[in-house]
Order: structure tokens, then sequence, then C-alpha cells
């Protein structure tokens, strides 16, 4: 049981004000503005969002500098300012095969329409600290042919699709549920899943994906596709009785093709896994479709060999506030607990202390 | 790549409800830069039907890009309602938390209704559209830089 203690208003009141002190750190260094945040660490920034349930780059940056870098602390911020907005509804589904890229790569087919494009990208990169950035200096970036274009990107999972290869993915017309509204229960939907990874925690998911590769499930899987871009964001007021464009956000799309379903009759498919994150945030979308399509397990009458096949611990585990809040509550002052503690221990020493001779023969 | 196809889903069968559609997608992408047009779109006199106010639009993709919707988190939006002298009501829905954003997108959605439209679409829609049209371009033009060519290597050829 827990017994709460009061008092410390002063030290704690000064304990922030020190916090305060230490997030702005030397003062003859320039103070970090929220617009910076935002511009210069958009990674970080899309981590946030995309955690924090909540696109919105300005308040991600801010959350960020409050949490003076401590991105979970920034994404716990951002769901708690998410929980005092109204909500004017749900979006239209995104189109995402209409998305204007950024980045477009497939690790499946080498030749596909459209071509690869690499965009901004760590990979290729030698992993070389890079000293020049120690000075102050312009990123002029690459010459550009402003006559250039890029053509149109099909989905690269449809060529699969085409040829019966793997079954298509179709509107089934369900309603969707939603997970923070109503408590998740198992088994639950796809539709769940996804919507609780895609608040999931980045380093959980990656870890999980990794743990099917390296056989606590195995899948085989390929990254057939992974698109980032800015997507519109369509919402249909009752009000007005029509679809209303919101503007754009950023995304990052993964589509995993993963090894094979069928048999007894039925001609093998490759299988799908599914992630999508907000903003630039790759391995993140890369983590969510491994997820996916091990949760996909039951749904193939596969074997449940390994944790990241099994739904009821991945969700339950995978919210990173959830997680830090309970885990962070073992600093609270438990004193009343812990004496309880002392006292059963002190109880088995004394008894054990008492009795040596049965301790000796049970031995 | 091509927005308007992109809008083709969602765009309404009625095709004023469609050009009504297209505007109000320029002045939700034109953010701060409407600003510029302030004191043109106030000129008349207007009232708020409803104040600028701040919510979130549950965001919903689809299970492989195609599929069943799911939820995959929230956006700000900014929603307001305004209503000149002569009667007409503007609306708007923006992304983000810009209240003077959605304020002038609701009063340029009220202008571009009336008898003036013309003269709207060529002094405000045009120039964003254009300007947004052009940030496309540059983005995409940039992009277009990284494009790869892969080959194939033979290997255990020695």
């Amino acid at each position: 049981m827990y017994v709460a203690v009061k008092g410390g208003e002063r030290a704690i009141d000064n304990a922030h004000l020190l916090l305060a002190k230490k997030r702005r750190g030397d003062t003859s260094i320039p103070e970090l503005s929220v617009a910076q945040v935002r511009e210069q660490m958009p990674l970080a920034v899309a981590r946030v969002m995309s955690e924090g349930s909540l696109y919105d780059p300005q308040l991600a940056a801010l959350a960020i500098k409050q949490a003076a870098g401590d991105l979970m602390e920034a994404i716990f911020l951002l769901r708690a300012y998410r929980t005092t907005l109204p909500r004017f509804g749900a979006s239209a589904a995104l189109d995402t095969t209409q998305m204007q890229l950024s980045r477009r790569i497939s690790a499946t087919f080498k030749d596909l329409p459209g071509g690869q494009l690499l965009g901004p990208t760590f990979d290729y990169s030698h992993r070389l600290l890079d000293f020049a950035l120690l000075a102050d200096g312009e990123q002029p970036g690459p010459q550009v042919d402003p006559q250039a274009e890029l053509s149109p990107c099909p989905r690269v999972l449809d060529f699969l699709a085409d040829e019966g290869l793997m079954a298509r993915e179709f509107d089934e017309g369900l309603a969707v549920p939603d997970i923070t509204r109503e408590p998740l229960d198992f088994p639950a939907s796809r539709a769940e899943r996804l919507q609780a990874l895609a608040r999931g925690d980045e380093g959980f998911l990656l870890a999980l994906g990794y743990s099917t590769q390296r056989g606590y499930g195995r899948n085989h899987p390929f990254a057939g596709e992974i698109r980032i871009g800015e997507v519109e964001v369509w919402l249909e007021p009752q009000e007005l009785g029509f679809a209303v464009p919101l503007g754009d956000i950023e995304v990052t799309e993964c589509e995993m093709v993963n090894q094979f379903v069928g048999g007894k009759g039925i001609d093998a498919q490759f299988t799908r896994g599914y992630g999508l994150a907000f903003g630039y945030a790759e391995r993140k979308a890369m983590g969510m479709a491994l997820v996916d399509r091990s949760l996909r397990a039951a749904e193939y009458s596969e074997e449940v060999e390994g944790p990241a096949q099994q739904e009821e611990f991945v969700l339950m585990h995978c919210d990173n506030v959830e997680a830090a809040g309970f885990v962070s509550h073992l600093k609270l002052p438990h004193y009343v607990d812990f004496q309880s503690e002392l006292e059963l221990i002190r109880k088995l020493r004394k008894q054990a202390s008492e009795q040596p001779a049965v301790e000796e023969q049970r031995a | 790549m091509n927005r308007d196809v992109s809008q083709s889903k969602v765009l309404h069968s009625d095709p004023q409800i469609a050009i009504r559609q297209r505007w109000m997608a320029v002045l939700a992408r034109a953010g701060a830069s409407l600003a510029t047009y302030e004191s043109a779109l106030k000129e008349i006199d207007y009232r708020l039907i409803r104040a600028p106010e701040i919510g979130m639009t549950l965001v919903r993709g689809r299970m492989g890009g195609t599929g069943s919707p799911f939820n995959l988190g929230e956006m700000s939006v900014t929603r307001c309602v305004v209503r000149l002298d002569d009667g007409r009501t503007g609306y708007s829905y923006v992304a983000g938390r810009d209240k003077l954003h959605a304020e002038l997108a609701a009063l340029a959605d009220a202008h571009l209704q009336g008898q003036e439209q013309a003269h709207w679409h060529a002094r405000l829609i045009e120039p964003l559209a254009a300007a947004q049209r052009a940030q496309q371009a540059a983005k995409a033009a940039e992009t277009a830089t990284t494009q790869v060519e892969f080959f194939t290597l033979v290997r255990g050829e020695d």
C-alpha cells in the first residue's frame, strides 16, 4: 500500500528553479530559441510529435526545450497538453500514395517507376564526426536544376499485388476503434494495434523488430518501400457537409514485404507489415512495420515463439509515457511501505537464528 | 507530384463546392503569408460568429496505405467562422494554432463567396497558389538531385 507524504514545498520549488537554471546552462552562451529547435532538430521534433501523439512542430519544439532535451519528458508534456484540447473530429484517411515525396526507396526492386529518391538521409554516410560543424557555416545543399521534376511514384507493393503474389489492402468499411477513448481489450483488432504502435516507443519497437530478425518470430522482412513526404489532411466538419483541406503534414511510411502464407491448395503469398509515423521518422516506421507483421501471427496461424508476437505483452508495454510513469513512481517516498518490508525481513532473520538446528536439518 | 489528383477523392461533385475546397486548400497552406492581406480583408465590417478556436483533429491513416483506416494521432487545428455585414459567412479550418491565420482565412472564404469573387481570386488566391506551386516545385527539384541508379554487381567471379 502506498501512503502519501506531505511537506517539502519550499525544497520542491527550489528544485524546479534549479532545473530551470540547469536548462539554461552557461548564460554567456546565447539562449536556444524554440524556433531554432523546431528548424534545426527536426528529427527530435518528429519523434516527440509521433509518440506525443500530436502533430504540432512548434509545441514539440517547446516541449523539447522545456524538457532540456529529454525527449521522453517532452513526449509526456505534449501528451498532457493534448488532453486539454477539444477534438473537432476525425480526418479523412490520408492518401499516402499522393504524398509530395522528399524520400522514396525500395530494397526489393532496383528499377521502379519514379525511381529511388534518397532525399536527406544518414544512410551511406561514414558516421565520422564532422568537425566542420564546430564552426559556424552555411549549408548550401546540392546544385539543383530548377527545371527537374519528379515522376509519379506508384506504390511498390502494388507490383506484387498485380502479380497476385500479395493480397491487396481494401477498406473493409468497419468502424475505427480509438484506444484513447475506449480501453484496449484483447484480442485487439489490427486498427487498435496500429494506433498503439503509432504512439509506441521507438526504442521498444526497434528492439522488438530486431528480435524478430534474430529468430524470435521469424518473418523474413524486406523493406518493400519507404516513403517520406508531405501529405494533405482533409476533415469533414458536420456544419459544412463537405471535406475541408487543413494543410499538409510530414509523414514517414514503411511497407515491409514478409515471407509466405499459403499451402493446402492456396498459392503462397507474401505478407505485409505496415508502419506510419509523423515527421521524418524512418527507424520508427520500420520498427512499427516489423512489429505489425509479427503481431499478425494469430491471423496466419503461426506459432507464437517470441515476445514480438505476443500482442498483450507488446501493446501493454510499448507506451513510454505509461512505462516511464510506473517506473518513475518508484522514486516517490515509499517510507511506510518500506518500513513494513524491513519489519518482515527482520522477523524472518530472527526466526531463522532461533531455529538453526531445524534449518540445518532441512539443508 | 500533382496535388489536384490527390484532391480528386475528396473533392465535391458540385463544382461550386469543389472550387471552394480548392481556395480553402490554398488559404490553409498560406499560413503567415496571409497577414500581408490583413488590412484588405478587414476593410469590410464583420462579426466573429465563432472566434478563432484551437482544437485538434484525429488523423487517420490506412493499413498498407490503401486498406482500412486506423488512428495515427492528433494534429492541432484552429477554426473560425465570420459573418460579413452583407450576411455572407466564411469558415476556416487550418492546421496549427495560428488564430490570426484562421480568422483571415475565414474572412477570405466569405469574400470569395460574394460578387467580387473574381477580384479576390486574382488578388489573393492566384498569387498564393502560384507561390505554393513554386515552393513545391523547388522542393521536388531538390529531391530529384538525390535520384540514384543502383547497379547489381556479379559476385563470386575472381
